[in-house]
């Protein structure tokens, strides 16, 4: 009895149509490799163009940085922090989506999610690799990096643990490692595919020396699929707990405003909102450029939409409650930096905030508008205007602190803004290489979830 | 040259389902063949228990690595802050083990992941980039719609013919031995 009912359960999930166009296996290839295996259009030159010349001007800027110093940047006595760290927190962010989609919704089976797990996994990496230039770039003498990390030197000195900065170094640079190898490990059988496919020597050679010789045999599979599931597993206390870390930064000082309990969770909240936001940008993108139009479905696209709105409330909900907090508490410290936030000098910052990530996101409840393409690609890009500016309210909680005859106000500087913009630059190179040279959809996961892929398919055994 | 003769080739047959292929891994592991292989474009639920395949020792492979980072890092942020390099940080004992928790999980999913990498890697026998059954034109196929089952010839039952008739008796198609040229 409870096989059959188990069975039942199975054959209402293959019911819903995940993929339209009633796709087979051989059409998943088609679709997918043909991406990599002709010739891009202008527009991916265009874009390829312009996300190179940001690159080259990032690094740049980051050569005079390492030159001058950071007096370059905005930054003043008291807002010690600035931009750098603003970017950093919004772009490892980002990258929480791609563990989420790819960790998360697979231990707990959302199949909708293998359209966009390659693509959000690659967002992930590009993403920390963003989010990792900047504390790297912060620290000003960048060359002597290498002392957070507990290498021994001839100073004798060793780490203090008890840092949250070096919590971060561990925590981040996991987190890039762990994700890079799901992701490797997810792209083993397609990177065969590619090879099997490949006219040219030069693609035989790459793709056959990447796919490590995979043969597909279920001796194979026993041990990937393990080593996956593995992966996943621990990749999901990755998604809550690097944010976590990354708001101790925060936390465990004793700014006002700052110190307080409800970090991790709002940061996770937060980060996991803006990701989707990101993954959504890019998803809409690359269905229009490369007609994937029927494996980036709609219903796929509605229930990212979902997830933006339950993280988009938390996340108001974490607003409110450190607005609630603040008065409860009865500290006046805290009191002022919550209501200096709302209306002082950077209002104009934190309404920008409050009206892109706590109202903008409440539209998703009516289903026309969730279901539209050009209101979802305009609120993904509200949303990470917003999240960007969330990260910046917070950080520029420093601009008053206790001594109001040390008050400022920070303004950036063109190297504050070229940097961030660059750093879009470097992320969007990354990602259109990407698109250009590696499969961006899972095709061995995509075919393990079509109705023909179950041995029960069609009634037979 | 060793690596060559390990690999003396392979009889691979086409099958046109997956559910035809769970058939055909049951009765290969019920004829009692051993050095068999089902391949397929991606993984089909129940192949391990119709090949009766052992479980794989992924877990204890990745459990051991996660353990050795765990009590590796807790050995070294204890050495290094209580003998290394003495801070003292807001009058806190200097082995304060509750701070040094987020390195020591981060360097215990780190070793995990590891585990888990190279582990399927060395049972794997990845990377393997010459394998015969790549000679077969036919076999490409595996990795986009294709479903085959290979018999590697050091195989105790490999004879050539017999294979080969059983192979076809099973529903495998376009029998083809494949050796090295």
């Amino acid at each position: 009895m409870s096989s059959n009912a188990k069975d039942l359960t199975n054959l209402e999930v293959q019911k819903e149509l995940l993929f339209d166009g009633n796709p087979t296996f051989g059409s998943i290839t088609e679709d997918v490799c043909k991406v990599v295996e002709t010739k891009p259009g202008k527009l991916w030159y265009v874009l390829f163009g312009i996300s190179s010349s940001l690159t080259v001007m990032l690094f740049s800027m980051i050569g005079y940085l390492f030159w001058e110093g950071t007096g370059i940047w905005g930054l003043n006595n008291p807002v010690g922090w600035g931009w750098a760290i603003v970017n950093f927190v919004f772009w490892v962010g980002i990258g929480h989506a791609g563990t989420l989609i790819s960790a998360v919704l697979f231990l707990l089976r959302q199949r909708w999610r293998t359209s966009i797990n390659r693509f959000a996994e690659a967002m992930t990496i590009f993403a920390v690799i963003c989010a990792l230039l900047f504390p790297t770039i912060h620290v000003g003498r960048v060359w002597l990096l290498y002392w957070v990390l507990p290498i021994p030197n001839q100073m004798e000195m060793w780490p203090n643990f008890r840092s949250p900065l070096l919590w971060d170094t561990f925590a981040v640079g996991t987190y890039f490692t762990c994700s890079l190898l799901f992701w490797y490990v997810g792209l083993i059988p397609d990177l065969a595919t590619l090879r099997d496919r490949a006219k040219d020597k030069m693609s035989k050679l790459l793709y056959g020396f990447f796919s490590l010789g995979w043969r597909g045999g279920n001796r194979q599979w026993q041990h990937y699929e393990l080593a996956y599931l593995v992966l996943a597993g621990i990749s999901t206390p990755l998604v809550l707990s690097v944010h976590s870390i990354v708001s101790t930064d925060f936390a465990t000082s004793l700014v006002p405003g700052w110190h307080t309990t409800i970090f991790p969770p709002y940061f996770v909240a937060g980060a996991i909102f803006s990701g989707f936001a990101m993954v959504m940008t890019l998803a809409l993108i690359a269905r229009k450029v490369y007609n994937l139009e029927h494996i980036f479905t709609p219903k796929v696209l509605e229930r990212m939409s979902w997830v933006m709105l339950l993280t988009g409330s938390m996340v108001g909900y974490a607003y409110s409650m450190e607005f609630f907090i603040a008065w409860y508490s009865g500290n006046e410290y805290e009191r002022f930096a919550f209501i200096n936030r709302a209306f002082g000098p950077y209002a104009w910052a934190y309404w920008i905030m409050i009206s892109c990530n706590v109202i903008s996101p409440q539209l998703f409840w009516f289903k026309k508008l969730r279901t539209s393409i050009p209101v979802l690609f305009t609120l993904s890009i509200v949303v990470n205007i917003g999240m960007w500016f969330e990260r910046f309210v917070i950080v520029m909680t420093l601009s008053r602190d206790y001594l109001p005859s040390s008050w400022d106000y920070f303004s950036p500087t063109i190297y504050d803004v070229g940097i961030l913009v660059g750093s879009f630059g470097l992320f969007f190179t990354m990602f259109l290489l990407f698109l250009r040279f590696l499969p961006m959809v899972a095709m061995s996961e995509v075919k393990g979830a079509l109705p023909e892929a179950d041995p029960h398919y069609g009634g037979s055994h | 040259m060793s690596l060559f003769r390990k690999l003396p080739g392979v009889i691979i047959a086409e099958f046109d389902s997956t559910a035809s292929l769970l058939h055909a891994a049951e009765k290969m592991s019920k004829e009692g063949y051993k050095k068999y292989d089902c391949h397929s474009p991606f993984p089909i639920h129940g192949m391990d228990q119709a090949m009766k395949l052992k479980r794989s020792p992924m877990g204890y492979i990745i459990g051991t690595m996660g353990t050795i980072g765990m009590i590796g890092m807790l050995a070294l942020t204890y050495w290094t802050n209580t003998y290394g390099y003495q801070m003292v940080i807001s009058g806190k004992e200097y082995f304060s083990w509750q701070a040094f928790i987020p390195v020591i999980f981060a360097i215990t999913i780190l070793l995990s992941a590891f585990g888990a990498f190279f582990g399927m890697l060395a049972l794997n026998k990845l990377p393997q980039l010459f394998n015969p059954i790549f000679g077969s034109d036919r076999f490409a196929k595996v990795t986009n719609d294709g479903f085959f089952v290979s018999v590697e010839a050091d195989d105790p039952m490999y004879d050539e013919a017999k294979v080969k008739s059983f192979l076809e008796s099973i529903g495998g198609k376009n029998v083809e031995v494949v050796k090295i040229k």
